[in-house]
């Protein structure tokens, strides 16, 4: 076993294995706020992925491509958390299960 | 073994910095108090060891043999976390400042703990990871004025740290590299006139960095997280004993390091203020140790600055603060970004 | 070397992620999620791209989730209600996860000999080598991110906005 080299593809399977983890997060939780924290679990794995690649075939894009989710991760962020501040204070929950009209 | 012996070398490198960064923080706290009493015409500290040296010892006796109290309402996991965060984000960022001239001895770099092509990007890390320490004391604590504090800090940094990293793209700029050494090595060749905060005509990115460092650092005049008059003590209201001496560590462990930062990217780091005016030491350890004692020569002068400021300028009210930040201080920066460039360009 | 460093921080990032799934108080959930992009960071750094490892720190750890704690100590949200859930997530959702799973693994695993090991020792992608190709090749994507930005900016400031005021 050379301790100095590790397959490409175990940060791959890493990069899948985080992606499911938000996905059942984004199932399973029924707070609005952890939701929206699985949806940035799935844009870390899937950044992962497209640093591994970026490292495989020493293609620099791969790397600006993540700068990219970064910056557009950084203003859903912003008005997503608009939105549930905006929610809160037209019903005084967070759940899921009670948000589902199709306006405030 | 070679990683063997670098890896000695650098937990001795890191212990000798932690003890030397704790001493300064200590004794930067009784150098606040006692330039704080001369300027309210009084005389500090003065009653412990000789003009009151002994004093950061008495007290730092004091606040380990205090009763180490935990609210019951607290949510105990965070508001035992964070202190911990706040001492540790201070204590990190010391590791890339280089002290002095890049000398190798074995391959190991002897007056820095980590030489990184990203250390200015690593400090601006540190620093926005600091907000957790704070956010997560007032939140924990179970008390509403500390979470009054712990809010207002929280937007207050995450503002100010947006002038902060605008107006060291100036300085980024002009040398063409994010490392440290890189930095200060630009600024090396003429002495004084060389320095950023000259030479480099980065004097308007100064002014906003040392401003965004006050308000990073919770210091006066921008200190309202802790403004006891309003809100008692704000975020550590409810801390005591070693977990509120940690905060206070933290405090002054930041002010040192934002003066080591201030120090290596405007002052010219460890370059002698002379430049080539005094010819260089023969002594080989005379050498090797001036740049230090330059280094250190620097951020006491930051720090002088810092506790003056504090004697003097009344504290902000809380939109003003905020007003001040994103109007006045981040355009600037933005302006600053431009008029470097431009004249980067116009003159290359 | 790489091979430990690799374990701990996958481990890290595993752990941080199930955490997330765990814990029913929205801060702790949150915290997990930093822990899970600080270890991210190391990653990066590992696969030789440094300047990203930093910006993973400073926008994500420390911006965009402080932003989610700043929401939860503002909005006082208390512990997460166990409610119901939804039909459509338990009967299509769950298999979908599972699928895609299954599938990309497969994929992985069949391409691994095609693909080549990462190590220590291949160098790292510098600050110069990322910005020459962002501001030469993608001058374009790039300016329009930052419109994108200015968009999201408004937004926010019109979504969060208290009803009533000018």
């Amino acid at each position: 076993m050379n301790f100095d080299v590790v397959p490409s593809s175990w940060y791959l399977i890493l990069s899948a294995l985080l992606f499911s983890l938000g996905v059942i997060g984004f199932l399973i939780k029924r707070s609005l706020i952890t939701v929206f924290m699985s949806i940035e679990l799935m844009l870390n794995a899937v950044n992962l992925s497209f640093v591994t690649f970026a490292h495989e075939w020493h293609a620099v894009k791969g790397q600006i491509f993540v700068f990219f989710v970064m910056m557009v991760a950084a203003a859903e962020a912003a008005v997503g958390l608009a939105i549930i501040i905006s929610i809160f204070r037209a019903r005084a929950t967070l759940n899921v299960d009670q948000i589902d009209l199709m306006k405030l | 073994m070679n990683f063997w012996f670098f890896l000695l070398l650098s937990i001795l490198k890191v212990a000798l910095v932690l003890v030397v960064f704790l001493t300064s923080v200590a004794y930067t706290v009784l150098l606040e108090r006692k330039l704080v009493g001369r300027i309210q015409n009084r005389w500090g500290p003065s009653r412990v060891g000789p003009f009151g040296l002994l004093q950061p010892l008495v007290d730092g006796a004091k606040l380990f043999l205090k009763e180490d109290m935990i609210p019951a309402g607290v949510y105990k996991p965070l508001y035992l976390l964070a202190p911990l965060i706040a001492l540790g984000c201070s204590l990190l960022s010391i590791a890339v400042v280089p002290f002095g001239e890049p000398i190798t001895w074995r391959g190991v770099k002897l007056f820095e703990i980590a030489d990184l092509n990203i250390g200015l990007l690593i400090i601006l890390g540190v620093t926005s990871i600091s907000v957790y320490g704070i956010a997560l004391a007032g939140w924990s604590s179970n008390n509403k004025y500390s979470l009054l504090g712990a809010l207002r800090s929280s937007a207050q940094m995450v503002s100010y740290e947006l002038a902060l990293g605008l107006s060291l793209v100036g300085v980024v700029l002009r040398t063409g590299s994010l490392s440290l050494t890189d930095i200060v090595k630009v600024q090396s060749v003429h002495g004084i006139a060389s320095w950023n905060l000259f030479g480099g005509g980065q004097i308007l990115a100064f002014f906003i960095y040392l401003t965004a460092a006050y308000a990073e650092t919770n210091r006066a005049p921008f200190d309202l997280p802790e403004a006891e008059t309003e809100l008692t003590g704000g975020y550590h209201t409810e801390y005591s004993s070693m977990k509120f001496a940690m905060f206070f560590m933290a405090e002054y462990g930041n002010m040192i390091t934002v003066g080591c930062v201030a120090t290596l990217l405007f002052l010219g780091g460890w370059t002698s203020p002379f430049g080539d005016l005094i010819p260089p030491p023969q002594n080989i350890f005379v050498h090797a140790l001036m740049p230090i004692l330059w280094f250190v020569a620097k951020v006491f002068s930051f720090l002088f600055l810092y506790i003056w400021v504090r004697g003097t300028v009344p504290r902000f009210r809380y939109d003003q603060l905020m007003g001040y930040g994103w109007k006045y201080l981040v355009p600037a920066a933005m302006l600053n970004i431009v008029g470097t460039s431009l004249i980067m360009a116009v003159f290359p | 070397m790489h091979l430990v460093l690799f374990l701990i921080f996958a481990a890290f990032c595993l752990a941080g992620a199930i955490n997330l799934l765990l814990q029913t108080h929205p801060i702790n959930s949150a915290l997990s999620l930093i822990v899970v992009m600080s270890s991210l960071a190391v990653l990066y750094l590992l696969l030789g791209a440094e300047f990203l490892a930093a910006a993973q720190i400073i926008v994500y750890a420390g911006a965009v989730m402080v932003l989610f704690t700043f929401v939860v100590m503002l909005l006082n949200v208390g512990e997460e209600e166990k409610t119901h859930g939804s039909q459509v997530a338990k009967v299509i959702g769950f298999p979908a996860v599972v699928v895609i799973l299954g599938v990309i693994s497969t994929i992985v695993l069949e391409a691994q000999k095609h693909l080549g090991g990462v190590s220590l020792s291949d160098g790292v992608t510098t600050t110069q080598d990322l910005s020459r190709v962002l501001f030469h090749e993608l001058l374009l994507p790039f300016e329009l991110t930052s419109v994108l930005i200015l968009i999201a900016i408004l937004g926010a400031v019109a979504l969060a906005r208290k009803e009533g005021h000018s």
